[in-house]
Parts: C-alpha cells; structure tokens; sequence
C-alpha cells in the first residue's frame, strides 16, 4: 500500500504541473494582450520637435523666426532647494507661489516631473541657466513660439495653431498627434512638410516610477529628427510693408508680380492682422476675436476674393480680336448701336488704341459681338455660341476660370462663362444669344477673377504673351530647390506684336487717359488699364493694373479696393505709389502718399454680404 | 574515517546537481532583475554586495557552510535532538512577537548583528523532524484516533504561533504534512476531505448557492440512477442524501461567513483578486496584473538573459523574492518556465524515491515532510505568480531571494541528504 501512496501523491503533483504548464502556455503563446501590455508599461517614446524653418523674404531678410520659450520643470523627489528666498527672487516668485507649486509638483508624482513655470523667456533663461546646477530635480524643457519681424504679410504666410480633431483623423500618413502644430492656412499650411522637418523618436526604457533607464534595444529604433526647411520668399518685405500701409481703412487687395519670374513681390490683403496675436499662448482668444471680425481679416483676399474684372478686362477683348485677325489696330467703332454708355471722349476716330486710352465701352461691344459672329450674319443663337466657344477657349489661356497654381491653399477657380456655362444657366442649348451675354465685352456679367488672375494678366501683358505661375517661394531649405512649374514660361497663344497697341494704348490712358493725374509718376513710364467692378449691393470697387517701365518691364501690379468707385480714383494711385516705392526705393509724391494711407472706404463697405452676386457662383 | 568518506560517495548527486542548478538559475534570476542596464554592476564591485543579488551570493556561500555543517554532524544527531530542536524554535517563535523586528509589515524576525532570520521557516524542519521522529515508534498508528490526534497537535502548535504573528502564508505551509501523514497510513479520508474542502471553499465563492444547490441535486439523482446499490433501499438513500447536501449548503454559507467577517480586508482582497483578474488593477490587483504582464510578455522564447523590461524596472513588486518566476517567465519565456517546472517535478520525484528507500521510518517520514513542504511552495508561488492561487507570502524553493529562506531550504534538503546518505547504517524496524 504504501508504495502506491507515493505513486498517488506524485500523481497529484504531476497534474498540479500540467495545471501550470498549461495556464502559461495559454499566458504566453495565445493572450497577446499581455505582451502589448508589457510594452506600454517598459517603453517610453520621447518625441523631439524639432525647429519650424525660418521664412526670409527676396533680399534675405528673415521675417519669422522661431523664439523658444523654456519651461521649468521640477521632479520633486529631487528637488533640493536650501535657500528659498534667492530661489524665489531669481525666478520672481513668491514663497507662498513657490510652496503651492511645490505641493502641486508632490501631489502629481514623486518621481515624474512636472511643469513648475511656463514659458520663461530668454532672458529668464540666461539669468538662471547658469545657476540651474545648483539646484538638483529642476530641469528645462523647450518649445517654441513663431516670432514675425513684420506686422506685414501675415495673410499670405498664414498662421500656425495645434491640429483640430478632423486633421488628425484625417490624415493620410498618420504622423500627426494630438497637441501637435501645423500649418493651417498660406504659406505654413502649403510649405507644412518642408517647414516642420521630420520629428524624431527616441524610446527609453522606463521603470515603474517612470524614471528613464536606458536605451531600448540600444536605439535601434530610435529615429533622429530632422530640423525644418527654410522658406525663401519672393516677397520684398519693405515694399510689402508700404502696400499694406497704403491699404490701411479700406478692403481690398493688392498683387505685385516682377514679369520676367512670375515671382510675388508684394500680396497684401486688407483687413490685416497683426501676425504674433496668432502666435503663442493666446492664439484661441485672438482667433475667436479675428474670426468673428466682419471684415474678416483671416481670409487672404488675393488668391481667393471674388470680383468681376470691369474695364480692365477690355484688354483681353483687344488681344482675343487681335489673335483672330477680326480686330485690327485700325478698327473703328462708334457709340451709335451699343446698349452700353459711355463717358465724354474724343470720339472722332475711335480705333483700339483709342478704346484702351479711355476705356470705351461701346467700342468692345461692338467689337465683342463681331468676335463672336465672326464677321459674318447668321442665326442669332447658333453663331454667338460658336464664337464664345473659341473665344472661351483662347481667354482660359491667360488663367481665366482656372487656377493659377499658386503656392497657397486657397486660390479660386474663378469664373470664365462658356457655352455649356450658358446652357446650364438658361436650361438648354440656342436658348440663349448676344443680347444676353454682350456685359462679358466689358468685363461685367458673369465674369469672375481675384486680384491674383489680374496681377498675372498684368504680367502677361508686360511680357507680351507668357507668365510663369505667380509663387511667392523661390527657394525651399539650404539648396533653395524650387518645382520646375514654377521655372517654366507658360504661353498664352497671343503673338507678340499684338501688344504693341495694348502697350501704346495703356501708357496713354495713364498720360492723358483714364487715370486721373494722382495716378501718374513723372519720371517712371508705367502703363495701366483701370476697372470699375459692378456689384450689385453697393458701390463698385475700384480695379487698376499696371505694369512698368514700358520697356523691360519689373513690376506688374493688380490694385482692388472694395467699394472705392471708379478705377482711376483708388485704385490707381495706390498701384502707382507701389509701383514708385519699388522701382526708385523711395517716393516723391508724398501729397498723394500722404492722402491714400489715410483715405478710408470703410464707409461703403457693406458687411456680411458676399462679393459675388450671383446665386450660380456660390459654392 | 573509511565511513566518513564513504558517506560522500553515497551521497545523491542527481538531488544536490538540481539543488545546485536551481540556486544558480535564482541567482541569474536575481541579478536580472536587479540589474541596470544603464550601469551594470559586476562582481568585484563593492557596490554589488549592498544589492539583491550581491548579498544573495553571501547567503549561497554561507549556505554551503551550513551543508559542511550537517554533513560533519552525526546522522543520529537529528533523531536524537528533534525534539529539543521543536522545543527550540517553539520558544522562538514565542518570543518573536517580543523580541523580533518588523520588516515589510510582518513581525517575524530576529535581528543577530546584520542578518535578519525568521523563526517560521526554520519551524518547518524543526516539525518534520518531531513528527518523523514521533511516527518512528513503531507502536504509532495512524490509523488510530489518538495518534492521529497528536500528531496533529504537532503541527498545530508552530502553526498557532505563526498565525499570532500575522504569517498566515506560512502557517498554510504547515498543511503540507498532510502528504507525510498519508505516506505514514494516514487514512486516505483525510486527504480526499481536505480536497473535497478546498473544491467546497472555492466553489462557494465561485458560485450562487443556488447554483451549487442544484448541481448537487442533479449529482444525487446521477448516482442513484448510475449505482444500483443507492437503489436497493431507496428511503434510506433519500435521507443520506438529503443530509449530505444539507452539510454541503450549510458548510457553503459558513464559507461566505468566514470570509466576510472572519478574514481580515487584505486576505479578503487577495481572494477577491485571485477570482476576478479585473478587480482593481491598478491598486489591490496591482500585482497579479503585473506578474502576468510580465510572464505572458515572454512569449515562446522569452526575450533573452536582461532583455526583460518588465521585471527589471520594478513593474512587479517583490521581484527577487516571492515573484521570481516572473523574471524566468519574462526572460525565457515558454521554453523556460516549462523547463524549470518539469525539472522541479523531477527533483520531487527523486526525493519521493529515495525516501521511499530508507529503511528507517524516521528517514522516509522526514523525506515525505520535506517533499510535502517543497511542493506547497512550488504550488503557492508559481500559482499566485499566474494568476491561480492568492497571494501570500511564499517564496520559491532555492531561486527566490533571502537568507532566510535559502537556509532553510538547504538546511530541509540536506538534513534528508545526510540520512539518505547513511541510510544502509540505519536500522530497519
């Protein structure tokens, strides 16, 4: 019997280990919420962030920058702090703050450390860098806050804020977390991974207490992180500042464009803010405040307002003819016929060059309607159609109803009316004819464009025929690379030699034409076509572009104020300024200077209603 | 002198070669999980002795002082002395509670110069050796009422006193002697009771009474549809059964008693913890979480000698000692732990063995008592470590860290190697 008790007893045991063997075998090979588990509790990731790129504008001139703002942490169960009161006095605390700081940092956690002081500045730093040694458990970590040496630009830079929730679920390559910042709007947003660089990971092993312990699998995993590309802008940041100076009180936008490059040399959109209220801790007051503004001084107007061109787009109609040999320099209309009205001019021989010098509104309606009949007599819904067609197919070519490709998020299509346009408007094919669509001869109707598509139209004037998309960087990071569309001269079908008249015919309108005398320079030959923009709701907005000199041209500039009245009146002036300030450096019409920076058209702005009109072109 | 040697040739070299593998797997253990990756401390640094695994290499080396110590004793010594050797301990663990110092909350240990020693793991031996030595007369019979009686009194009485000093872990090891008493002739009642007990104890805390009502009834009605015998004198059946579940229910619901008013909140926990692995992870259920964090992170192969991340940065609690298995389970994964298991169970095996080869009662009693008691440990501590027993205070067998605990395991082994050594001088009753 005994014998067989111990076969018993170890029969027991035997099954108590199968038991065993079993609950680990399902422990380690089936549950691997265990091992997940494991890795959270051991390894710490530790993300560096590493510097946003700088952004400098054509002559190198840095316009922001990064300031790093230290903050103070405090691991308490190292803290040693024998001599209060200097500590308190360095740090321009109270003891009272001190003690409840001190609580506060026990009360999260003995051994992790916590926040003590936010956002000391630099100077702070540099007074109690030196110091810091002599106090054990105090440590300093770094962010940063974007810094704007100009008040200048901000709309086309845009701004930098912490994701929203939508972002980050959103994104496509899942490299964002919360609390991280990105670029929200402009050039931020546009330039968002070359400026962020690529953060690094670090990942440490951690005790229970959460205090470091070493390397995880010696790095190997770590990932160093990247620090971020600068942004070399086109932008001429004085000239920047003295446009946004000359569109203080009013609404509107202004474009400057050097021909040759196609690179941005001033964008201002106005309202404005002041960049740096976006900037650092109080950025969601300051947002709340600016968004709610019903001038909206977020939106950056240049890329992505809606306006109708008016008389300014009287030089497409030229050059369109022109191209399709159904205007010649010499062709001559009369006001006699037309349903438009016109101002008093000389009139007695009333050629192109003479249309352009005053803007003559039944000159391009005539002259519209014997584009789109083609010279020849025939139904009065089959022809207009067919010669809208081809004449919707060469105006697309300057830019018209598409986008440019500028270097910004926001830039609008815009609106160029074709025939299937028409039919989707009038429901249905010949349900529409001349008589209907004759306000587009004059750059009124459903003609729409921002003040981006002019500026480049302006460009495409001064170069006689081509542009290279409008783009505000030259340069990204050290190499100062660039994309190839935005090297590449894009022809828009017009020959050369059409431009003549257009050149001769804008530099007359500035002499003796349209613009009135605050538009001239004296010693700068600049040509100019102004606009009167309809819109409905108030008084028109005031349109000029421009380019100069005549020969070789550097400049070429949209100018729109909101409600302002007749192009010459506003807008030219302020384009003529621009124009003066960039090309002598300085201005020597400081009456008008004087005048314009002060003139507001606030008055006649009305709020909350949408720029364009028509119910079809909202989105 | 010719004895002398003879007496290390005897020796059972399959027993002290697992004795020696599996103080040296402790070891590792220990120096794993105290070791920093960042500044890895080595043997001839001054350092290494004021940590876990530095002074675990004292207590080795003054463990083998203590296994030259019994074998330069005579083997009749132990006979001879076990009961001054009871009476001792027993008076030490009286005085404990007056004399001792507390460490970790228990108040269970002398303090001699700089080494710290409980008297209740010292007890273990002290009582395997009274009991072999009383089962020695061949007039005790365990069958009988009163040796049954006194040999329980035996065990009760270092078990009284250790549950007066708040060691109730240890006062459960006590129970282990149930396997020697059975080896002995000890009715196989006992045993079958004490299991149908525990089986009753969880059941009832598993289970609605009215759920273990029901299972009885449909138990009843199995045997007496299955065993013809039941069905002979039905009436009389009806009634045994009727009582049977009547005890079983009553039992159940003192069950429920004792653990709500009876236990104390921390033993109540350590319940609650062990049958619902969610309960409070965080705090009550913290360790148990962590251990099987630990040990299921291992995986087949485990994640190599120091590659743990778990019990090498302080996640589990009671790392070196009572959760050691935790870093064999973590380092060596599947491979590791089935390994330390299957060698452990033959270790036990072996000892049953010799035991069963003594030729003096007092030697196979002694042998059954120490396999009895190494067991219990072994079942305890890897039980509690994956989540199958509560947690109590018990370390493993040789690999755990303390001086303490590793001399009293040697010191329980190798009184049994040194009678098995000179068991052919022994004389046979």
């Amino acid at each position: 019997m005994p014998e067989g008790r111990r076969i018993i007893i170890f029969l027991f045991f035997l099954s108590i280990g199968i038991i065993f063997i079993g609950k680990m075998f399902y422990l380690q090979m089936f549950d691997s919420t265990y091992e997940k588990a494991a890795d959270n509790n051991a390894i710490r990731k530790i993300i560096q962030v590493p510097f946003r790129g700088e952004v400098y504008d054509r002559f190198g001139k840095l316009i922001v920058y990064n300031t790093p703002v230290y903050d103070l942490y405090i691991t308490p169960r190292k803290a040693v702090v024998n001599d209060t009161n200097r500590f308190c006095a360095l740090f321009g605390i109270t003891k009272g703050r001190f003690d409840t700081l001190t609580k506060e940092a026990w009360a999260y956690s003995r051994v992790k450390p916590s926040l003590f002081l936010k956002h000391l500045s630099k100077e702070d730093f540099a007074k109690i860098q030196d110091v810091l040694v002599d106090y054990p458990g105090f440590s300093i970590s770094t962010t940063a806050f974007r810094t704007y040496q100009s008040k200048a630009l901000s709309n086309a830079l845009g701004y930098v804020a912490e994701i929203n929730t939508n972002s980050l679920s959103d994104q496509k390559d899942d490299y964002y977390r919360q609390g991280d910042y990105v670029g929200i709007s402009g050039l931020e947003a546009f330039y968002e991974e070359a400026l962020r660089g690529q953060r690094g990971v670090k990942y440490r092993m951690v005790n229970s207490n959460g205090v470091e312990k070493g390397e995880y699998r010696h790095g190997d995993l770590d990932v160093s992180s990247v620090a971020g590309q600068n942004l070399f802008t086109s932008v001429d940041i004085r000239l920047q500042e003295y446009a946004d100076s000359l569109m203080m009180h009013k609404v509107g936008s202004v474009v400057a464009i050097e021909p040759s490059t196609g690179e941005i040399l001033s964008m201002v959109s106005a309202p404005s803010y002041d960049p740096s209220l976006l900037a650092g801790r109080n950025f969601s007051k300051y947002y709340q405040i600016l968004a709610l503004d019903p001038l909206k001084p977020l939106i950056n107007r240049p890329p992505s307002a809606y306006y109708r061109p008016g008389s300014t787009f009287k030089i497409v109609q030229a050059l369109v003819g022109l191209q399709l040999g159904i205007l010649t320099t010499g062709s001559v209309f009369t006001h006699a016929g037309a349903p438009v009205k016109c101002h008093v001019h000389n009139t007695s021989h009333n050629d192109l060059h003479n249309a352009i010098q005053w803007s003559c509104n039944p000159y391009f309606y005539h002259a519209f309607r014997k584009i789109l009949y083609d010279n020849t007599q025939g139904d009065t819904f089959e022809r207009p159609a067919q010669g809208l067609q081809r004449w919707s197919e060469l105006v697309a070519n300057f830019g018209f109803g598409r986008k440019l490709g500028v270097d910004l998020g926001n830039e609008k299509k815009g609106n160029l009316p074709n025939v299937e346009y028409y039919n989707k408007v009038y429901k249905g094919e010949n349900t529409w004819k001349f008589s209907n669509i004759y306000s587009l001869s004059i750059g009124e109707g459903e003609l729409v464009v921002s003040p981006l598509k002019m500026a480049n139209f302006a460009a495409i004037i001064a170069n006689k025929g081509w542009y290279i998309p409008p783009h505000l960087v030259k340069g990204v990071g050290d190499k100062k690379t660039i994309d190839t569309f935005y090297k590449t001269p894009v022809p828009v079908g017009i020959d050369a030699k059409h431009f003549n008249v257009v050149h001769e015919g804008m530099r007359d309108a500035v002499l003796h034409g349209t613009v009135g005398r605050e538009g001239k320079i004296p010693d700068i030959v600049m040509c100019g076509k102004t606009g009167t923009s309809q819109n409905q709701k108030g008084k028109d907005h005031s349109v000029f572009i421009a380019f100069a000199p005549k020969d070789n041209p550097k400049i070429a500039i949209a100018v729109f104020v909101e409600n302002a009245g007749f192009g010459g009146f506003a807008a030219a002036p302020i384009a003529s300024l621009i124009i003066e300030k960039y090309l002598k450096g300085r201005v020597d019409r400081k009456d008008i200077e004087t005048k314009f920076m002060n003139m507001s058209y606030l008055a006649n702005v009305t709020y909350n209603r949408k720029i364009v009109k028509k119910d079809s072109l909202k989105r | 002198m010719s004895q002398e040697s003879n007496q290390i040739g005897k020796l059972d070299w399959i027993s002290v070669g697992l004795y020696a593998l599996f103080v040296l797997l402790g070891w590792m253990s220990i120096y794993s999980a105290v070791y920093n990756p960042e500044a890895p401390l080595w043997i001839f640094d001054e350092a290494f002795y004021t940590s876990n695994a530095g002074r675990q290499l004292i207590w080795i080396g003054t463990s083998l002082v203590l296994i030259m110590l019994i074998f330069a004793l005579d083997f009749r010594f132990f006979e001879s002395f076990a009961v001054f050797i009871y009476a001792a301990f027993m008076l030490a663990l009286i005085a404990v509670p007056f004399l001792g110092v507390t460490i970790n909350g228990s108040h269970s240990w002398f303090k001699l110069g700089g080494v710290t020693i409980q008297p209740a793991e010292f007890a273990k031996t002290a009582t395997a050796l009274l009991l072999a030595k009383y089962l020695n007369d061949p007039q005790v019979n365990l069958t009988k009422w009163m040796n049954q009686w006194r040999s329980a009194l035996i065990i009760a009485l270092p078990m009284l006193l250790i549950i007066g000093s708040n060691e109730t872990g240890s006062a459960l090891v006590f129970a282990s002697f149930i396997i020697l008493l059975y080896r002995e002739g000890l009715p196989g009642e006992y045993p079958g009771l004490l299991i149908a007990l525990i089986v009753l104890f969880v059941s009832s805390l598993l289970l609605s009474p009215l759920t273990i009502f029901i299972s009885l009834l449909v138990l009843a009605s199995l045997f007496v549809i299955i065993l013809p015998i039941y069905q002979r004198r039905l009436p009389q059946t009806y009634v045994r059964m009727a009582g049977a579940i009547a005890i079983v229910m009553s039992l159940s619901t003192l069950v429920d008693w004792v653990v709500n008013h009876v236990l104390k909140e921390h033993q109540r926990n350590r319940i609650k913890v062990l049958l619902d692995p969610s309960f409070d992870t965080r705090g009550l259920g913290y360790q148990v979480t962590q251990s099987k964090i630990a040990i299921g992170s291992g995986g087949f192969w485990g994640k190599g000698y120091l590659g743990g991340t778990q019990t090498k940065f302080d996640f589990v609690p009671e790392q070196s000692t009572d959760f050691i298995f935790c870093t064999i389970g973590e380092e060596f994964g599947f491979v590791g732990v089935m390994s330390v298991i299957v060698l452990f169970l033959f270790f036990l095996w072996r000892l049953l063995y010799l035991a069963d080869q003594q030729r003096s009662r007092f030697a196979r009693a002694y042998g059954f008592g120490v396999v009895g008691i190494l067991f219990f440990h072994f079942l305890v501590n890897i039980g509690m470590t994956i989540g199958l027993m509560p947690i109590m205070g018990i370390p493993l067998p040789f690999f755990s860290y303390g001086g303490s605990s590793l001399w009293s395991f040697t010191i329980l082994l190798f009184i049994f190697l040194k009678l098995d050594a000179h068991r052919s001088d022994m004389l046979s009753r």
